[in-house]
């Protein structure tokens, strides 16, 4: 109630100094935050006319709930204030599957283009998003640095809402070797109250990081003035009520922790507990789990190390949380295999309780046959009942009850199994793909190379691409699906094998927790696309688009 | 490159009768030249694993999923290529070649697929892919001469490593060392096989080998993940090697750190048994000691480490 009070009172505040014309804003639901209207950064009269305004899904709860989980996206993209610009730019798409799925690029910004950034973004995703125009382009991001994402502009780009450098470069003395700043991990944690708090990790160290955000402050003390000295008292002759004025958007990023030397070897995975109290960490080695509000002591739960290093076969390449319940996790490994465990069972969950394994087709098997069956990453579905894996060129689906296969397999670049020894040569089949589920667990997604992406609808079994470069695709364009020309008759717009470009490779991604809105990390770039707004734009399904 | 299906034409016409008398000629040769391009491809294979391996020091940690997977690969290549029997040839026509004092067939064997790290820190890297050696042989076995020659000679060296003697080693016989030993107690066996290792000086040569593999076996893949350790437990210093580093300043270094392959100030990879033997600590590692000892003063040397 307070808030709204305040929300009103700010309204009809001669101080108000926001240049939106507020009253071309909808008469607010009860439930709009208050903190969207009131800042300086609405600036597009996008938003006007976008009908979504009106709808609840600007409520604040939505808008505050923690987007996006990858590295890149961990931008409070939908949280209050940017979430109204974010879907005041939409565009439209044919509907690839049942449901409308993606507009158009909101393409981010000429800051990543840096080379500093480029250079840094798939391997560090340390930026998380980027791209603004009318704010003055952000100078030498140094590695390390996150950035989250502001308000649109009338072209449909993204603000920078806040940058910190995340962690430093170190050194390690022991082995005499450096500790990279750049940032594997980023996971926001469910929000409890008005600021948010997200996870990011390097190879050593996780930090903790609080996220708020001051855009008033109160005015006309009667004891105090404006710069705080106390007043002379015989100079007060009448009492005044404070106000609160709105004063510009002030983002404050804090370290609240640190949770050091709990690992040995690269931390590749960070996995915040649904009981909002634990999270693990998970090197190649060995999983710990912390207290996020403990940092001088972790546990160990996984520990695969031998006992002798020469036989060391396998290593840890993710590992997760369940959604619902907060004993049991997955990791999975450089073998293939997917282990869950439970930690009511034992202390050190080194058995696991289920083992999910494929047993290898014999007559696939190649010299790299190990090495493409590596797991880069695994994704418990939201219902909790499904685990996606991503392993090089297929992404599975996994049902919690059955552990000797995956339920679904998607194809997703076979046509690069007759490249893997080039593909090895050039490093490029160690690449680490992430996957991702959308809100109703209907449709995967997961990215390729060439700037390409890929998504699967689960109940028809069928995968799109699509391309993530900004050349290709205007803002507020429709995204169009590609082809991948493999044999057959070829199209106008099909690309040929030979000539994929593998440094454009996209490897972290985000799907917007309840809506169909994306992010998409391609080398410079940051990429959000959107649900189709219009709904007279439905399209007949374009299943036929299919690779 | 080859298609994937590769392997399996090959094997599918090992086993193939031959039909008809007009086409066993055909086939024969056909089968000839599946079984050589495969084997081409699983060298060639081989060879850029290995230098994968030997490329990963850095200033930085290397990526541990991606050794542990290139590892694999070899060994995978390697326990093929025992059951095939090309290892046996390999190391036969290497052993053959090389008719230096430091020509073990099992040195070379291990010499052959040991990744070296030279000295990251001067930034020369200087790589010598390994000569495909087919079943063949011949004319590969004339550069492994030099190479293994210049291996075997810096193997020996306990202290610096020169850039000058970029050949690699890969402490370790990963799953190598089930099939390497075996070889071993084959060889003991087989007269002919003997003949030729035996030339090489058979004092040496025995000792050389229960070295590697008291060397190797002890120190084989810590080497290789041996960077991924701060500590190991490491196995009790053999007082022979002590007398080694007796003329490096020992309070620099802790030999358990030294045999664990930690590393110090010059970026070595973790995959450096020769690292792991000499001297750690700046001065020595960058001490122009000359890599190339007298031949019989390795023997000498190879005696005190095994300890007879």
């Amino acid at each position: 109630m307070e808030v709204v009070t305040i929300l009103l009172y700010s309204l009809s505040s001669p101080v108000l100094s926001s240049p939106l014309p507020l009253s071309s804003l909808l008469p607010l639901p009860s439930l709009f935050s208050p903190y969207l209207l009131s800042s300086p950064l609405l600036s597009s009269p996008l938003l006007s006319s976008s009908p979504l305004l009106s709808s609840p899904l600007l409520s604040s709860p939505l808008l505050s709930s923690p987007l996006l989980s990858s590295p890149l996206l961990s931008s409070p993209l939908l949280s209050p204030p940017t979430s109204s610009h974010l879907l005041s730019s939409l565009l439209s798409l044919p509907p690839l599957f049942s449901s409308p799925l993606l507009s158009s690029p909101l393409l981010s910004s000429p800051l990543l283009s840096s080379p500093l950034l480029s250079s840094l973004l798939p391997p560090t995703s340390s930026h998380l998003l980027s791209s603004l125009l009318p704010l003055p382009p952000l100078l030498s991001q140094p590695k390390g640095e996150l950035d989250q994402v502001g308000e649109t502009g009338e072209s449909g780009e993204y603000n920078v809402y806040s940058t910190f450098q995340s962690h430093e470069p170190d050194f390690d003395y022991l082995k005499s070797l450096e500790i990279e700043e750049k940032i594997n991990k980023i996971r926001w944690l469910p929000q409890q109250n008005a600021a948010h708090f997200l996870l990011s990790t390097n190879d050593k160290t996780i930090k903790l990081w609080k996220v708020s955000e001051r855009d008033k402050q109160p005015e006309g003390y009667n004891l105090k003035d404006e710069e705080g000295r106390v007043k002379d008292i015989s100079t007060v002759t009448s009492l005044q009520v404070p106000v609160l004025r709105p004063t510009d958007l002030m983002v404050e990023v804090r370290p609240r922790r640190v949770f050091s030397n709990g690992h040995t070897y690269h931390v590749n995975s960070i996995s915040v507990n649904s009981d909002g109290e634990t999270y693990l960490s998970a090197d190649d080695l060995r999983i710990n789990m912390w207290h996020l509000g403990i940092t001088d002591r972790s546990f160990n739960i996984v520990d695969i190390k031998p006992a002798n290093m020469e036989e060391l076969t396998e290593v840890i390449t993710a590992a997760e949380f369940h959604p619902h319940h907060c004993h049991l996790f997955v990791y999975s490994s450089s073998k293939g295999s997917l282990r869950l465990c439970d930690m009511r069972a034992s202390a050190l969950c080194d058995r696991h309780t289920k083992l999910f394994e494929e047993p290898e087709d014999p007559g696939s098997r190649s010299f790299f046959s190990e090495i493409v069956s590596s797991v880069s990453d695994v994704k418990f579905s939201h219902n909790g009942r499904y685990l996606l894996t991503r392993d090089y060129l297929t992404a599975k689906v996994w049902d919690l009850h059955m552990e000797k296969g995956p339920v679904e397999t998607y194809q997703v670049h076979d046509y690069l199994r007759t490249k893997l020894c080039s593909l090895y040569e050039n490093d490029c089949i160690f690449d680490k793909f992430e996957c991702v589920w959308n809100s109703s667990d209907s449709v995967i997604m997961t990215g390729a190379y060439n700037s390409f992406f890929r998504m699967f609808d689960r109940e028809t079994g069928r995968g799109v691409t699509l391309e993530a470069w900004r050349e290709t695709s205007k803002p507020r364009a429709v995204l169009r699906t590609r082809r991948i020309y493999t044999g057959g008759k070829r199209r106008r717009g099909d690309v040929g094998v030979d000539s994929l470009d593998f440094t454009k490779k996209i490897l972290h991604m985000a799907w917007h927790p309840e809506e169909n809105i994306i992010a998409i990390a391609s080398t410079n770039n940051l990429y959000i696309f959107q649900d189709r707004v219009s709904p007279d734009t439905q399209g007949p399904d374009l299943g036929s688009d299919t690779i | 490159m080859f298609p994937k299906g590769t392997k399996r034409k090959f094997s599918d016409s090992r086993e193939e009768p031959v039909a008809g008398g007009e086409d066993v000629n055909q086939s024969s040769l056909a089968a000839v030249r599946m079984l050589s391009s495969y084997s081409l491809q699983r060298q060639s294979l081989l060879d850029m694993s290995l230098i994968k391996l030997q490329l990963c020091h850095m200033l930085v940690e290397p990526n541990l999923c991606r050794s542990v997977l290139i590892a694999n690969t070899v060994r995978q290549i390697q326990e093929e290529m025992t059951q095939d029997g090309t290892w046996q040839i390999m190391t036969q026509a290497l052993s053959a070649a090389n008719a230096a004092a430091q020509c073990s067939a099992d040195r070379l064997v291990a010499t052959e697929v040991l990744c070296r790290q030279t000295e990251a820190a001067q930034g020369e890297q200087v790589p010598k892919p390994f000569p495909v050696v087919g079943s063949e042989g011949c004319p590969a076995e004339e550069v492994l001469e030099e190479e293994e020659a210049a291996a075997a000679e810096v193997g020996m060296t306990m202290s610096t490593v020169s850039p000058q003697a970029p050949t690699s080693y890969l402490p370790g016989t990963f799953g190598m060392d089930p099939c390497w030993e075996e070889e071993e107690t084959g060889e003991d066996d087989d007269d002919d096989e003997e003949e030729d290792s035996e030339e090489c000086g058979s004092g040496s040569e025995g000792e050389e080998r229960e070295r590697d593999s008291l060397v190797e076996d002890t120190r084989t893949a810590e080497q290789v993940f041996g960077t991924f350790e701060i500590k190991n437990p490491a196995p009790s210093p053999d007082p022979a090697l002590e007398e080694l580093f007796s003329d490096v300043d020992a309070s620099y270094y802790d030999l358990d750190t030294v045999l664990t392959g930690m590393q110090s100030v010059p970026k070595m990879g973790p995959y450096d048994l020769l690292e792991s033997l000499s001297s750690h600590g700046p001065s020595p590692l960058s001490s122009s000691t000359s890599c190339r000892s007298d031949l019989n003063e390795l023997d000498h040397i190879m005696e005190i480490i095994v300890g007879s």
